[in-house]
């Protein structure tokens, strides 16, 4: 047996997806983004609707989304990824448009997008990395930042009377009639990674269906930000962070 | 639809031409006073007609960057506001012309700064014709000075900004806006496919059909010697509208002895004046520049040389006169004669400011 009886394709269990390329990914080693992209791009191919997605990129880490999935990309200005998938989803409704944003795109600058693109029922998927902290720029508080925990603005910890509490929007989005599916995930581990697959599945269904804004919050890692090896990092976020932001659905209608 | 004669505002003019031009989508919010726009689209309800979309957006920001979407994926787009709304939407407007995008912003100006006032004004003229968010960038700007020029200008401004794919600004002032004049209607114009749109915009982003290669909508490029490059595109396009795309009107400047350069509404005001002036024996003609970038620096320099004076009123404290100056060189006596806060001057006061100012009266 070579390698060429190795590779074929009935002997094959798993692989890049398609829709992903080789371009190197500038994500630092452990960072989520990169095992969100994958899902992403795995779930666009099999429910063959790569030709009709448009994916809006943030700003933050994941502005260079476009250049590893290969589908049709507008990369908005810092927070306003939902005005212009409003726009795109309205002049093409039978396009799948979804939003990926981080954390200070989405529930800082991007708050008042967010909230009335969901809350009209925009029909489009959110996918939201919350890893607490402003990656891109080199690790500032974030809205969601815990109580204690050292960034490079809150370097003594964030402190409730300085810099407020931690934004559990998704909590709030939720709330609104606009929202149709809203759930909290990770993918930590190979279980919470298929459970998230499941969950992006659902919410670009309900977008192809037209039922309303569905809201994908991953609670995820920046091993960088947080200075931790990856390791460490999974196990701060399990131990820390999801008892503010515990795992879910918060809303399934 | 025919061609239609009617009596109305400029500000639903500007909404009646949308429709009429083809538009697939408006995405605007109110602001005093060109909230007419918005009103008037929600009354015609084009959705049940054209299929074009309207929305009233949670803000200026949001509008901006959903008629940012809106071009990016090739359809033909706008938003309309005023003075404190456009100035939230230069970011907006500065990722447009950086992605190289054709998209139609209305200014319907008031005064400012701040809050300021609700009355005309013609204060963002340095904001519209300079840039007005950051980088370097121009955006074709077109000033009308009639309810007739409200509607053409939305059939232009979207054919420029295709054409050189680059965001057209309509600078209107509260005056046009709000008065009334008869206006032609144009036939209406038939809005793209879907289809259509792919092709005449190969380079948009609406989804891979038939898995043709993707397309990226972006402005960033952290590579400095490639932003260069970018940037060096857009100024050759600059260039090119420079070149190519200068409008203006010309009132008795054949004859005359002085001249007078005003745009929008103080260009009618302005022609009432001149008129008063002629019947005292004073030939004085107007420069009323259409495009106000690219400016009609030319023909302001050819007038130069054979005038004893030029006046430019402006509802400002003196914006365009610097364009003026800059084409008229240093032979020729430039003055500027300006209200502020939303104060509408006569053709009295103008005459009376051109005979203080050159006449020594």
């Amino acid at each position: 047996m070579d390698v060429n009886d190795i590779i074929k394709p009935e002997n094959k269990v798993y692989g890049k997806p398609v829709l992903m390329n080789d371009n190197n990914m500038h994500y630092c080693p452990g960072c989520s983004h990169g095992v969100v992209h994958k899902l992403v791009a795995e779930l666009l191919d099999e429910m063959g609707v790569a030709e009709k997605a448009v994916g809006i990129a943030p700003v933050g880490c994941a502005v260079f989304a476009y250049n590893y999935l290969d589908i049709d990309w507008v990369e908005a200005a810092h927070g306003r990824a939902p005005a212009l998938a409003t726009a795109i989803s309205r002049l093409y409704p039978e396009n799948l448009v979804f939003t990926y944003q981080g954390d200070g795109d989405l529930a800082a600058i991007g708050t008042c997008e967010t909230i009335h693109a969901a809350n009209r029922g925009e029909n489009i998927t959110i996918i939201f990395i919350n890893n607490a902290i402003y990656g891109m720029t080199g690790g500032q508080m974030a809205p969601t930042t815990l109580i204690g925990m050292k960034t490079a603005t809150t370097p003594y910890g964030r402190r409730v009377d300085l810099n407020g509490y931690p934004l559990a929007i998704t909590d709030l989005l939720a709330r609104l009639d606009g929202t149709c599916y809203v759930t909290r995930q990770s993918v930590h581990t190979p279980a919470a990674v298929r459970k998230a697959k499941a969950a992006i599945k659902k919410a670009f269904q309900n977008s192809l269906d037209k039922k309303g804004t569905s809201i994908v919050e991953i609670v995820s890692t920046c091993n960088s930000g947080w200075k931790m090896s990856p390791a460490a990092a999974n196990d701060w976020m399990a131990e820390h962070m999801f008892e503010k932001y515990p795992l879910g659905d918060l809303k399934n209608v | 639809m025919e061609e239609e004669i009617k009596l109305m505002k400029g500000n639903e003019a500007l909404a009646m031409a949308m429709i009429r031009y083809g538009a697939d989508g408006y995405f605007g919010y109110p602001i005093t006073p060109q909230s007419e726009v918005l009103e008037t689209l929600m009354a015609q309800k084009p959705w049940e007609t054209t299929g074009m979309v309207v929305l009233q957006a949670e803000s200026e920001v949001a509008s901006i960057n959903m008629v940012y979407g809106g071009a990016a994926s090739g359809k033909v787009v706008c938003t309309s506001s005023s003075s404190p709304g456009i100035s939230l939407m230069q970011e907006g407007i500065s990722y447009m012309a950086a992605s190289e995008l054709p998209a139609l912003i209305i200014n319907v100006m008031r005064g400012g700064p701040g809050l300021g006032t609700i009355q005309p004004s013609q204060a963002d003229y340095f904001q519209a014709t300079k840039g007005g968010g950051h980088g370097d960038y121009h955006l074709i700007t077109l000033a009308p000075s009639s309810v007739q020029e409200m509607c053409d200008f939305v059939g232009l401004g979207w054919d420029l900004a295709f054409k050189y794919l680059t965001p057209a600004i309509i600078l209107a002032d509260g005056v046009v806006g709000q008065m009334m004049e008869k206006v032609v209607l144009p036939p209406q114009r038939k809005r793209l496919t879907d289809e259509e749109v792919r092709q005449r915009c190969p380079w948009a982003a609406n989804g891979r059909k038939g898995m043709r290669k993707k397309n990226v909508i972006t402005s960033l490029e952290l590579d400095p010697s490639l932003m260069e490059v970018n940037n060096e595109r857009f100024q050759r396009t600059y260039k090119k509208i420079e070149e190519n795309e200068v409008r203006f009107e010309s009132i008795g400047t054949e004859d005359c002895d002085y001249l007078i350069v005003a745009f929008g509404s103080l260009a009618r005001i302005s022609q009432k004046a001149v008129e008063m002036a002629r019947k005292r024996g004073l030939k004085i003609g107007i420069l009323r520049p259409i495009t106000l970038w690219p400016f009609p620096k030319a023909e302001v320099a050819r007038l130069s040389e054979r005038v004893k004076g030029i006046l430019v009123p402006e509802l400002n404290a003196g914006q365009m006169i610097e364009d003026v100056r800059l084409a008229a060189g240093s032979g020729v006596r430039v003055e500027h004669f300006g209200r502020l806060g939303g104060i509408v001057p006569s053709p009295d006061e103008i005459l009376d400011a051109f005979e203080k100012l050159f006449l020594g009266k």
